[in-house]
């Protein structure tokens, strides 16, 4: 057993075990919690891949933004904290049954794949991935159409937003 | 001379002969190794968090026109030590209704997203943790680690001053990552990589706080912001909120707080140094002279790199024991509607000039940028000055009527 091969497992149970608190623990709070210990062991995974870029956005983006703002969200708008309603509807078994289908279906997939259990190759040395990236994401033979489309939904998102808090200004 | 010149591979060779010597294997050496270099390096922060705390007194006490402390020790060099035994020492209180997982995991998270800085900060050219390609990004990602964690604490101590002080830390945080992030871009570009190491060696002909002192100056204030001292200690405001978001914690768990604060400004005092103040090197070219050539040598960097961040430290220290508290509507308005804009700016010119002027070693590079900055700053001044005369003529106009509110 190598030492990728535990780091990988022990980032997978945690991954899955925040991912399964997510969903049961009935405090909100520590579900939003949960949620950012699951997506730091993806981070994990993106270490382990090399992919450094990756790893750093992930915290920033999913840990730094978007979990703090939902941990904000939350704090604001639940007079209750805690989620006492049953967990379950009467139809569970019918989802479970869809989940166990997808993941034993996913599951074979995997395993006919050939390079299944290969280990993620070393980047040689010299090779400048964050350079490469912004090549990238800039060049027409790449992924430049889909990076100015989403910059400009970032602006429209922004704009939106800017909207949205100034009307109520008028309203006073 | 192997040791003086290279000490943590000379070191990790030695260890790794002792432990193959032993009958270890190859991967088990290294991985003790690693384990037993990231102990040191913990180690060596918080022997120096110690000593922070004795420097931060002794400061503080010398703006505000007192002695500081000088009975424990020559020049009180032994009160920090005093002052940690008294805090282990202290009553461990945990409040009524604290959620006790998350609030006793919240210390150790501030402590961490400051520790984990460290593993990226080149003390020489040979003494660093890790070299990342993405070094800048990843100061961001632990500043967001550290927002967590004044979040966890905030929420888990059921006290409403404690939740109060962990929303203005989020407001705080979220806005004034975004002058920083930019700015953060203008030393990439200057140096063109994102490795703390590549800009560093960037900068052994010219520091970056020359050729943009306005990147400089933003940093150093979003810094502080991130830092939440004052005049951005919003989230702690003893005066409003009694101390906000540590406000419950008590004994060693309030002292994780505490040193974690002391070590991270120490820390940004350090990141200053490096992305504009040539880090451990930066002498102009004197270290080649052959009488200046022990310069080159890993300790003598060292020594320069501590002195050069404790110079940022000193920074923020003084801005810290100076300034009044900015109130809330303020700060986000000087944040969104000043800084956030100059950052731009400064982004966009560097950006084009880089492309424009002569490639770096060069005085028409070092003088185009130097020159583009003060013409910005300039504008900057003359548009907050029109602003404040037009401000304080509306105020003017309006003096006569009773103020309602």
């Amino acid at each position: 057993m190598t030492v990728e091969r535990i780091i990988f497992i022990a980032a997978g149970v945690l991954i899955l075990g925040s991912a399964l608190m997510v969903v049961t623990t009935r405090k909100l709070i520590q579900a939003a919690l949960w949620l950012v210990s699951a997506l730091f062991g993806v981070t994990i995974l993106y270490a382990m891949l090399q992919a450094n870029f990756l790893a750093v956005v992930q915290v920033v983006v999913y840990i730094g933004a978007i979990a703090v703002l939902f941990i904000f969200a939350v704090m604001l708008t639940r007079k209750e904290m805690r989620d006492n309603s049953t967990q379950t509807r009467s139809n569970w078994w019918f989802s479970a049954l869809l989940g166990g289908l997808i993941l034993s279906g996913l599951v074979f997939m995997i395993l006919g794949e050939p390079q299944f259990s290969r280990l993620a190759e070393s980047i040689p040395p010299g090779l400048d991935t964050l350079r490469n990236l912004g090549t990238a994401l800039v060049s027409p033979g790449a992924y430049v159409l889909p990076f100015e489309v989403s910059s400009i939904l970032l602006l429209g998102a922004l704009i939106g937003a800017v909207y949205i808090a100034s009307r109520k200004e008028e309203d006073k | 001379m192997v040791f003086l010149n290279d000490p943590v591979h000379f070191v990790a060779g030695w260890a790794n002969g002792l432990l193959n010597g032993w009958g270890l294997t190859a991967n088990l050496a290294t991985i003790i190794i690693y384990l037993v270099g990231i102990t040191l390096l913990i180690v060596f922060a918080m022997v120096l968090d110690i000593m922070l705390v004795w420097v931060e007194r002794k400061v503080v006490a010398r703006f505000q026109d007192r002695l500081g402390p000088n009975r424990v020790g020559p020049f009180g060099l032994i009160q920090p030590f005093a002052d940690i035994i008294k805090m282990v020492i202290k009553e461990d209180i945990t409040p009524a209704g604290a959620d006790r997982i998350v609030y006793n995991i919240a210390p150790v998270l501030a402590a961490t997203s400051v520790i984990i800085l460290w593993a990226i900060l080149p003390l020489a050219s040979t003494i660093y943790g890790v070299d990342l390609n993405v070094g800048l990004l990843y100061i961001v990602a632990a500043g967001s680690l550290g927002t967590l964690s004044i979040i966890m604490a905030g929420w888990s101590s059921n006290n409403k001053y404690a939740l109060l002080g962990a929303f203005r830390m989020v407001a705080n945080m979220i806005s004034y990552e975004i002058p920083m992030v930019i700015i953060l871009l203008v030393p990439t570009i200057l140096a063109d990589t994102m490795s703390i190491k590549g800009i560093t060696q960037a900068q052994s002909g010219m520091w970056f706080a020359i050729l943009s002192p306005l990147a400089f100056i933003i940093f150093l204030i979003s810094a502080i912001a991130e830092l939440g001292r004052s005049p951005f200690d919003l989230n702690e405001a003893e005066s409003e909120i009694v101390s906000g978001f540590n406000v419950e914690y008590s004994g060693m768990k309030f002292g994780w707080f505490y040193a974690g604060e002391l070590l991270h400004a120490f820390t940004f005092g350090g990141f200053m140094a490096v992305l504009f103040f040539g880090g451990y090197g930066g002498f102009f070219g004197l270290e080649k002279i052959a009488f200046f050539s022990w310069l080159n040598n890993p300790f003598a960097q060292a020594v320069v790199f501590i002195a050069k961040a404790m110079f940022g430290y000193w920074v923020i220290m003084w801005i810290k024991y100076s300034m009044p508290r900015i109130r809330i509507d303020h700060m986000l308005a000087f944040n969104w509607k000043f800084m956030t804009p100059l950052a731009l700016v400064v982004l966009v010119n560097t950006a084009i000039l880089s492309k424009i002027l002569p490639p770096p070693p060069s005085w028409g590079y070092t003088l185009g940028m130097l020159f583009s900055n003060i013409i910005i700053g300039f504008i900057t001044i003359e548009i907050l000055r029109a602003y404040g005369r037009r401000k304080r003529k509306d105020e003017t106009r309006f003096t006569p009527q009773v103020v309602q509110d």
